[in-house]
């Protein structure tokens, strides 16, 4: 995944494609009070510099379904696994809820279900059927949609084609009004996250790490 | 037979726990049993509502539960360590401490991995651990470790308990049954004694490299992930010297109670918290120095994020608890222990307790402030522990007390034939032994 920041509006419209799309719970303004709150995508703030040379920016902050994850390294039960794809999953029916993985992970990235998951009664009904819903007691976490690319698998198939990179984008992708997110293989050469991802402007958050993430940011203003 | 009841009345004040119950005895257990079952609704309570009744909440994915882990599993390196230890390097006043340090061991660790099932988001699947078992995750490191200690420190346990065993068998008049059974027939002669002896020797060897062991994979589960301040390679002898130091704490505190409760001023001498005393004040320093080397390292490698955490331990927001450990950790105990004067039971006891509420807070000190502050800028959230957390801390610390208690009245807290051996036969072998190390003397 690719994230330009020049064409990056803060609008959060990821983040509400993606509350949508994957059933994330809403758990009202008391418990969000108090640090409870589930996103799998957020923006968050990125400020660089001293006053009085501040750059604040605001960087949409999915998973970055790194390539050497330290999450996984320390599940103790495989809930949390980097797949052949490299997406980053993660089984809800296997946690124990043990919260090792939420905070070996450098990105925050992960959430834990403090209560059992709730919705207004209105939204009940238009939970997406695609996507599980999660169980009191669990962590869960953004997987690119990965019931996505399940579903455009089944379809290529049924069609009897190759699966193409425009045959599965992931929900945010989808809803960013002004195209700041891309989606793609970055394995291959040709495909155009590869291309952006060896831009100039490119960056990853905290490479220092070694935790090869597979979100790129493209940065804003040069 | 006149003979063995004449040796009966010789260590007459060991079996009078377990010959008669006070009224204390019940008034202390119904008092320990109510806190345990406050913690058992708390705990209920949240197993209902979910992990959401606690303070916790993201980034503070960890608090009391975790330090509460690392706390009881180190308070469990008392007993078989220095027991162990000290039978090794042969040092006879450990005669009449080893058992009640042993108990500790045995008893503790039971809370110790109590703490991690309750701060499982799911505990229903905690058989996931074996099933899917992951052996690159720490944890399994851990819940390996942990069996291999707790099977190990109560075969420890149980060995020198035989003969124990055996002599109520044949002289109390209650349980017969159940002494019988675990007597194993043992009749004292000299072929059981030189296997138990055997026996006690290989296991005292075998438990020290496993108890250090625990407390460095109990480190490891911080010092494996990147965190800041977590991700450190000291951490796995910090936290057994840490360990060490509240075990050794505890077992004071504990040999003050059944001194007093029990009437054991003879077999418990002011000699025996002395000496325990020297330990502790070797292990205050030794703390000190640990503590010391990381926060320096720390502070001189001066990488923001560190310094981050580093300054909201010092001077921020968790400067309370961070100083409240050093006063607990080192200044109270350390003058108190470094004068004879003051090595007293009483004076031992009071550095204990405030070596245990340090350590306690050094745990929190270390798991809270890093989760606090991690990499990426986030909603700032206070952990506050709730009651439901507090409840439970309570309630483990009251039923560790009481199984003690039980345990006192269904066994001697003191190894009655160890005292006795020590009486009989070790003036003697102490004597050969000082000859063998000293020139001039005449032994080949």
């Amino acid at each position: 995944m690719v994230i330009d920041l020049d064409k990056c509006s803060a609008c959060q419209a990821c983040v509400v494609a993606c509350q949508a799309e994957n059933n994330v719970a809403i758990i009202g303004p008391e418990e969000a009070a108090r640090g409870r709150t589930i996103h799998w995508i957020e923006l968050i703030p990125y400020i660089e510099g001293e006053y009085p040379h501040l750059k604040v920016r605001l960087l949409p902050r999915p998973c970055m379904h790194c390539d050497n994850p330290p999450c996984t390294k320390v599940c103790p039960v495989y809930a949390t696994y980097i797949n052949e794809e490299g997406l980053v999953g993660q089984i809800n029916y296997r946690c124990i809820g043990c919260r090792y993985c939420t905070t070996a992970c450098p990105y925050t990235v992960k959430y834990f279900n403090w209560y059992p998951p709730e919705w207004p009664k209105e939204m009940k009904g238009s939970l997406n059927r695609d996507v599980s819903i999660r169980t009191k007691g669990v962590v869960e976490k953004c997987t690119f949609c990965s019931h996505r690319l399940l579903h455009a698998r089944e379809k290529a198939k049924t069609e009897g084609r190759d699966l193409l990179p425009e045959d599965y984008i992931p929900a945010c992708v989808q809803a960013c009004p002004s195209g700041a997110m891309y989606f793609g293989d970055l394995n291959d050469p040709n495909s155009l996250v590869s291309a952006l991802s060896r831009e100039r402007r490119a960056f990853r958050l905290m490479e220092e790490l070694g935790t090869e993430p597979k979100v790129i940011y493209l940065s804003e203003g040069m | 037979m006149e003979e063995k009841e004449l040796r009966i009345e010789e260590d007459v004040v060991l079996f009078e726990p377990i010959r008669r119950t006070g009224k204390s005895f019940y008034l202390t257990l119904s008092i320990l049993v109510a806190i345990i079952l406050w913690a058992v609704w708390a705990y209920l309570h949240q197993y209902h509502h979910g992990l959401g009744v606690t303070g916790l909440a993201r980034p503070i994915f960890w608090g009391v539960y975790i330090t509460n882990f690392v706390f009881f599993i180190g308070i469990s390196h008392a007993g078989t360590l220095i027991s162990a230890i000290l039978r090794l390097a042969k040092a006879e006043w450990r005669r009449s401490i080893t058992r009640s340090a042993e108990v500790i061991t045995v008893l503790v660790l039971f809370f110790g991995v109590g703490n991690i099932l309750m701060d499982l988001g799911r505990p229903d699947r905690m058989l996931n651990i074996i099933q899917f078992a992951q052996f690159r995750s720490p944890l399994l490191w851990d819940v390996s470790s942990i069996t291999i200690y707790l099977t190990a420190s109560t075969i420890y346990l149980y060995l020198p308990l035989i003969p124990d065993i055996a002599l109520l068998r044949d002289y109390s008049g209650k349980r017969k049954w159940f002494y019988r059974i675990f007597a194993l027939g043992w009749k004292g002669t000299e072929k059981q004694h030189r296997l138990l002896e055997k026996g006690i020797a290989i296991m005292a060897i075998l438990v020290i490299p496993v108890a250090v062991s625990v407390h460095t994979v109990v480190s490891f589960v911080f010092a494996m992930t990147i965190q800041p301040m977590w991700h450190s390679a000291i951490f796995g002898p910090y936290f057994v010297a840490g360990a060490i130091f509240s075990g050794i704490a505890g077992l004071i505190v504990a040999m003050n109670l059944i001194r007093k409760v029990y009437h054991l001023e003879d077999y418990l001498r002011p000699v025996h918290f002395n000496n325990l005393g020297i330990l502790l004040l070797i292990m205050t320093l030794l703390w000190f120095y640990f503590t010391f080397t990381e926060y320096i390292t720390v502070y001189y490698g001066g990488e923001p994020i560190h310094m981050t955490i580093f300054w909201s331990k010092f001077i921020g927001r968790f400067a309370p608890y961070f100083w409240g450990m050093f006063l607990f950790c080192f200044v109270i105990p350390l003058p108190i222990l470094s004068f004879k004067k003051t090595r007293t039971p009483f004076g031992t006891l009071i550095a204990s307790l405030s070596v245990i509420i340090g350590m306690w807070l050094e745990r929190f000190v270390i798991v809270v402030p890093t989760l606090t502050n991690p990499r990426l800028p986030n909603e700032s959230v206070i952990y506050a522990p709730t009651w439901v957390e507090w409840s439970i801390l309570a309630g483990c610390i009251s039923f560790f007390i009481l199984l003690y208690m039980i345990f006192t009245k269904i066994f001697p807290i003191v190894s009655i034939w160890e005292v006795r051996e020590g009486r009989e036969k070790s003036m003697a072998e102490v004597q050969e032994r000082i000859k063998t190390y000293l020139p001039g003397i005449g032994v080949e």
